[in-house]
């Protein structure tokens, strides 16, 4: 299960995750983060403030973009600095099939101490929901 | 009205103790659909060299945004929080979290701008142990919308 440094070359693509986020999803990132913004479950709320429908947290997508880091190393405690931009919301319509966001990337560069730097894209609906997504990642 | 850069470089009070536990790590773990078993398997974590299980990368943000919300609702401040979205948000991980942490949230305003009709406010969260300890750097960037 672990990538080692040695074994890796810049340019090495990520095998690619697509991710689903449905309402339900919503509500169950909203309890377990704490982050219970009306926008993330609250129909009515949304449209309110100016928004398409309900969206999903920011840090849901990066959560879930991150998985693709944490999947490919097997160790999450090797992720030594994550960062993105949040570009666009996810749109999370109120049906069973929710919305997909897809996420690739590739190592763009390796560093000192067996690190590299992994280069993210994540898209839902073929617009980009992330930009500079980022991470450092220490391999063995 | 823009927002008062005399805010630049407050430091707000520590947050109480936040006891990092199994259970919450795994219903974080759930809510991102990561089934990695070094969230739940507290053996397989020991396998890896850790206490116990580790926390997600993200997982961070339930300390972080409890610090954050200090400043989002300051009213000296004065925020409309109403109109403010999460612009960038980093994570610098000092060392993973384990089950077992009590690590102390304490955020800094490190930078505020007001740029196209929007407040910019960067807010930085220092997540350390109860021995001072750094365990995590949290830099967010919270833009509201039209207030500038």
């Amino acid at each position: 299960m672990s990538i080692r440094y040695a074994d890796v070359e810049e340019g090495h693509e990520l095998p690619a995750l697509t991710a689903t986020i449905t309402r339900a999803d919503l509500v169950r990132y909203a309890g377990a983060s704490g982050d219970f913004n009306p926008i993330h479950w609250n129909e009515r709320f949304a449209k309110e403030v100016g928004l398409p429908d309900v969206i999903g947290h920011g840090m849901l997508t990066m959560a879930l973009a991150g998985r693709l880091v944490t999947s490919w190393t097997g160790d999450p405690g090797a992720v030594v600095d994550y960062g993105v931009r949040f570009t666009r919301p996810v749109v999370v319509p109120d049906d069973d099939k929710g919305a997909e966001v897809e996420v690739t990337g590739k190592v763009t560069a390796k560093l000192e101490n067996n690190t590299v730097k992994v280069m993210i894209q994540a898209s839902s609906g073929g617009l980009k929901v992330l930009a500079k997504a980022q991470a450092i990642v220490r391999l063995s | 009205m823009a927002l008062d850069e005399s805010f630049i470089g407050r430091t707000y009070p520590p947050e109480p103790i936040y006891e990092v536990s199994r259970e919450k790590i795994r219903e974080f773990a759930v809510a991102i659909g990561d089934d990695n078993p070094l969230y739940r398997d507290a053996e397989a974590a020991r396998g890896a060299g850790y206490r116990d299980v580790i926390a997600p990368p993200t997982f961070a943000m339930i300390i972080s945004l409890t610090a954050t919300n200090a400043v989002t609702h300051d009213p000296e401040l004065g925020l409309d929080y109403s109109k403010v979205v999460h612009g960038d948000q980093q994570f610098i991980h000092h060392r993973p979290m384990v089950a077992g942490d009590r690590l102390i949230g304490q955020v800094t305003i490190d930078d505020i701008q007001s740029r196209a009709g929007n407040d910019m406010l960067t807010v930085r969260g220092e997540i350390t142990t109860e021995a001072g300890e750094r365990v995590c750097t949290s830099i967010g960037l919270m833009v509201a919308r039209g207030t500038a």
